[in-house]
């Protein structure tokens, strides 16, 4: 058929302590729509990231051909002068700006510094007929919907000339009509010979458009699939994107479960900024004693913002439901009234919620508790450093002492440390946001170690995660979430990563 | 040895302040031909920078936590309106209108608190209203006039010295009592530290360490009080700031509200996810801040013996360059009272020393305006190097 318009070949792209991508090889023909699939943390945003020159020429190493050309990108002006544009799924528009100013933002219609805004309307009026958005030029971009910001999104990558469009998760955000629309616009540009390719979850779309897709699996290409040639279903691209060794991986744990310790009825939370969103949909669920039970899902699911709706009530408005502790009601309308339940909650973002940085490791680990340790008003510090010496033995944090700074820290004994935090708030209840998220394998297998130990003192666990191996691995019981409401729940025995998978991604067309 | 060096370490801006400190205090001893550190010219050193050196403590806890008060050196006037009002037009007792005065700082400070606490708005824009705000209000009250003279006890807040019991003539010996009691004080309280540390098996610093440490901080407390026994004595508003760095470097360093704000200004949204009620903590602060910009206010009217439209102008920076002098963090979290002090007196020091040697006041604000630049420069860069 058509040409290769793009080959990266053996591309390997390491940060400190992991390695993201590991000889990834990604070809994509000329006029066709190549999906990108895979796990959270495969590797696709970091692979479209070295093609786009965010990560720049020198910190991977393998090469990009573009139209029969190595190319060695310093940034993304120089990919986009070649016509590479991405759209990134957290929109880069700048809200107070009107659509024409956002499209042409960077690269605007001007001589000599002055502004031609004839010019720049016209064009702008050109490029909204041609993704379908009709809107004036001069409308606020934080004035239109996200279905339609999107729409801004692409006049802009058209205005650059793009030849290779990018989509990360694009229709992320989006309700169905507004998917529908976008997909039939990616087919459109299609016919005017432009490429595209497109990261998506939604495995019912990429089924849809596509005419090739590559899976994404640790890092690694695991295969490419053709429309033509193979014949491709959900399950089919599920086997691909899942599948891999488990053994070894997570230590023994003989669970020993008790009564319900915690249970939430009937929760509802809106989004915090826009009223009409329903973030979390009627959402029920339990935790025994000693029992872990996990959340699995994508992100955007609506894990952290259930857990943090929980916890105080840190996210969300007009919330509202029923939490059951040891079978009598609470309200934790604040978090200190959580803590003071024996509810603790270990966030998914422990450099900006976790921890404080300036911070030593000893006022990190004590803070949530200083009662503990204090006659009401009185820090006494050497009980502290007592505490926090405990602390770092019992959970190993590598460090030069208690005094050292956390910023200063591995993720993992960052992690560990956010540990040591609500560990030493005594609760009975732990919410665990995706703790190993950044971590490396060693440091995984020693935090999974003491989730199991806290499990086995009797105490209730949800564990939120991403990664379906660690979910299948730890946890007793789980809970599929997907776009705000639980869609499934599985025993340890029945639970296997296709069926996890399919509750999360088929919930959707099922409308 | 180990843990003195890391206890150098990280205090190694502290210890360069003081360092820089007594750098500036010999230059200018050598440069004014040994009248800075005259009797006479210390004494008013302290009377001098007593009002700066309240607001600046006050002004260390708001930006620790992450935040900023532009408005004190205009509250200060205006509570300083106010008292001249009451005591010298109403002839109020003095107690009740000193007491009045910081209850009407606290008012404001609650005011200028629950809107940036509890409405969210910045608290440069909130105390940059306030500045104006109680700017204006002093006007209105003072008439646009001055209001003097103050009844004899309120002045004595400032100018007075506390008395001698033992009747010295030249020689002021309560002062020097009073020198000794406190390096007294002092032994006892580091030796009852090191004697808990031990009971926790902690590593204690070497006894001969100790013991040369405990020399010269007595040393220095007793030759102190030694020079200002030579004048008059132990001035009335220096047992008021020493009383205030006492108790603040207390509640900064070792009870939980304290802890509770260096969270808040490290990391506001893990402070509030660790349980931290960070909108009642800012609160408190500014309530906090705007108690000691009336007692700072009052200090400043005891001084002047009036009540002027015009006083305080300006504090404000200083109070804020005192902090910033002092190794305190722009961005929050990081600082320490004493620090705050030491950055005030940097500054003090200069204005005196500059003074004594004729240099104009146009000169002595561009100095003073490269210090503050170059000791954050140096702050900035020392933590670039360890990072």
């Amino acid at each position: 058929m058509s040409n290769i318009i793009l080959e990266m070949r053996n591309i390997t792209k390491t940060f400190p302590g992991v390695k993201a991508l590991d000889n990834v090889n990604f070809k994509v023909r000329e006029g066709e729509i190549h999906a990108l699939v895979g796990e959270n943390g495969a590797g696709k945003s970091t692979l479209m990231k070295v093609l786009s020159g965010v990560y720049p020429y020198g910190t991977y190493t393998g090469d990009i051909i573009f139209r029969g050309k190595v190319c060695e990108f310093k940034d993304i002006k120089q990919s986009e002068s070649l016509g590479i544009v991405i759209i990134h799924q957290e929109l880069a528009l700048i809200p107070y700006l009107s659509i024409a100013e956002n499209i042409f933002l960077g690269n605007e219609r001007a001589k000599k510094g002055i502004i031609d805004w004839n010019d720049t309307i016209t064009h702008t009026r050109e490029l909204l007929k041609k993704v379908g958005l009709n809107e004036s030029p001069n409308t606020l971009v934080t004035n239109i919907g996200v279905g339609k910001q999107q729409l801004v999104e692409i006049a802009k990558a058209l205005s650059k000339k793009v030849q290779l469009l990018i989509l990360d998760e694009p229709t992320a955000a989006l309700n169905d009509d507004d998917s529908e629309n976008l997909l039939n616009l990616l087919l459109e540009f299609k016919k005017q010979g432009i490429s595209s390719i497109l990261i998506s979850h939604k495995l019912n779309e990429v089924s849809k458009v596509a005419d090739s897709i590559t899976i994404l699996r640790d890092g690694a290409t695991i295969e490419t699939l053709s429309v033509e040639k193979d014949n491709i279903t959900e399950d089919r691209i599920i086997k691909g994107m899942v599948g891999r060794d488990l053994l070894h991986r997570f230590p023994k744990r003989e669970p020993n479960i008790g009564d319900i310790i915690f249970e939430v009825k009937n929760w509802n939370v809106y989004h915090p900024l826009h009223d009409d969103r329903k973030v979390i949909d009627n959402v029920s669920f339990y935790i025994r004693k000693g029992e872990i039970v996990g959340i699995a899902g994508l992100m955007g699911a609506g894990r952290t913002e259930l857990a943090m709706s929980i916890f105080g009530r840190t996210y969300g408005r007009k919330i509202s439901g029923h939490i059951y502790k040891d079978g009598k009601e609470v309200h934790l309308t604040t978090v200190s009234r959580a803590i003071e339940n024996g509810v603790a909650y270990v966030t998914e973002d422990r450099k900006n919620y976790g921890l404080i940085l300036i911070d030593d490791i000893k006022r990190n680990i004590t803070l949530a508790n200083l009662k503990k340790i204090s006659n009401k008003f009185v820090v006494n510090e050497n009980q502290e450093v007592l505490e926090a010496e405990k602390y770092r033995k019992k959970l190993n944090i590598k460090s030069s002492s208690i005094l050292q700074k956390t910023v200063n820290l591995s993720g993992g004994n960052q992690q560990k440390v956010v540990l040591s935090k609500w560990i030493f708030a005594q609760p009975d209840v732990l919410i665990l946001d995706e703790p190993t998220r950044g971590i490396d394998v060693g440091a995984k297998y020693e935090i999974y170690t003491i989730i199991n130990q806290l499990a086995m003192e009797g105490k209730g666990i949800l564990l939120i995660s991403s990664e379906l191996p660690e979910i299948l691995g730890m946890c007793d019981r789980i809970y599929v979430m997907s776009e705000g409401k639980i869609t499934g729940e599985l025993s340890r025995e029945q639970a296997s990563q296709e069926k996890i998978m399919k509750y999360v991604v088929g919930h959707k067309k099922g409308a | 040895m180990e843990t003195l060096k890391t206890m150098f370490k990280s205090n190694i801006r502290q210890y360069g302040m003081v360092i820089a400190l007594i750098s500036i205090m010999l230059f200018f001893q050598v440069i004014t031909g040994g009248i800075l550190l005259k009797p006479l010219n210390i004494t008013n050193l302290i009377l001098q920078n007593s009002y700066i050196l309240v607001l600046a403590i006050g002004m260390l806890l708001v930006i620790v936590a992450g935040h900023i008060d532009l408005s004190v050196g205009s509250v200060a006037a205006f509570v300083g309106a106010v008292s001249a009002i009451l005591m010298v037009n109403y002839k109020v007792p003095v107690g009740t209108a000193i007491l009045v005065s910081l209850l009407i700082g606290a008012f404001v400070g609650a005011w200028q608190g629950f809107w940036i606490a509890y409405v969210n708005i910045p608290a440069f824009i909130v105390t940059l209203a306030g500045m104006l705000v109680f700017r204006g209000l002093t006007m209105v009250a003072l008439k646009g006039m001055s209001i003097a003279p103050f009844p004899e006890a309120f002045q004595k807040i400032s100018s007075g010295f506390i008395p001698d019991f033992f009747g010295g003539k030249t020689f002021h010996i309560a002062t020097a009592v009073i020198g000794i009691i406190f390096s007294v004080i002092y032994i006892i309280f580091e030796l009852k530290k090191r004697n808990t540390q031990k009971k926790y098996n902690f590593d204690v610093i070497p006894m001969a360490f100790l013991i040369a440490k405990m020399a010269g901080i007595v040393a220095v407390i007793n030759l102190f009080t030694f020079v200002l026994a030579t004048y008059k004595g132990i001035p009335n508003v220096l047992i008021l700031l020493f009383a205030l760095i006492v108790i603040y470097t207390f509640i900064t360093s070792k009870t939980v509200a304290g802890r509770h704000i260096y969270a808040l200004g490290g990391n506001e949204k893990a402070a509030k996810l660790s349980g931290v009620k960070t909108k009642s903590v800012i609160f408190w602060v500014y309530v906090n801040m705007g108690v000691l910009s009336a007692l700072s206010g009052l200090v400043f009217a005891a001084r002047l013996n009036a009540a002027t439209p015009k006083a305080g102008n300006g504090f404000e920076l200083d109070a804020i360059a005192a902090c910033f002098i002092g190794g305190a963090s722009a961005s929050g979290g990081i600082g320490t009272v004493v620090g705050a002090i030491i950055g005030g007196l940097v500054m003090g020091v200069m204005n005196n020393g500059m003074s004594i040697i004729g240099l104009g006041i146009d000169w002595q604000q561009a100095i003073k305006g490269l210090v503050l630049l170059f000791a954050v420069a140096f702050d900035v860069f020392t933590k670039s190097r360890s990072a």
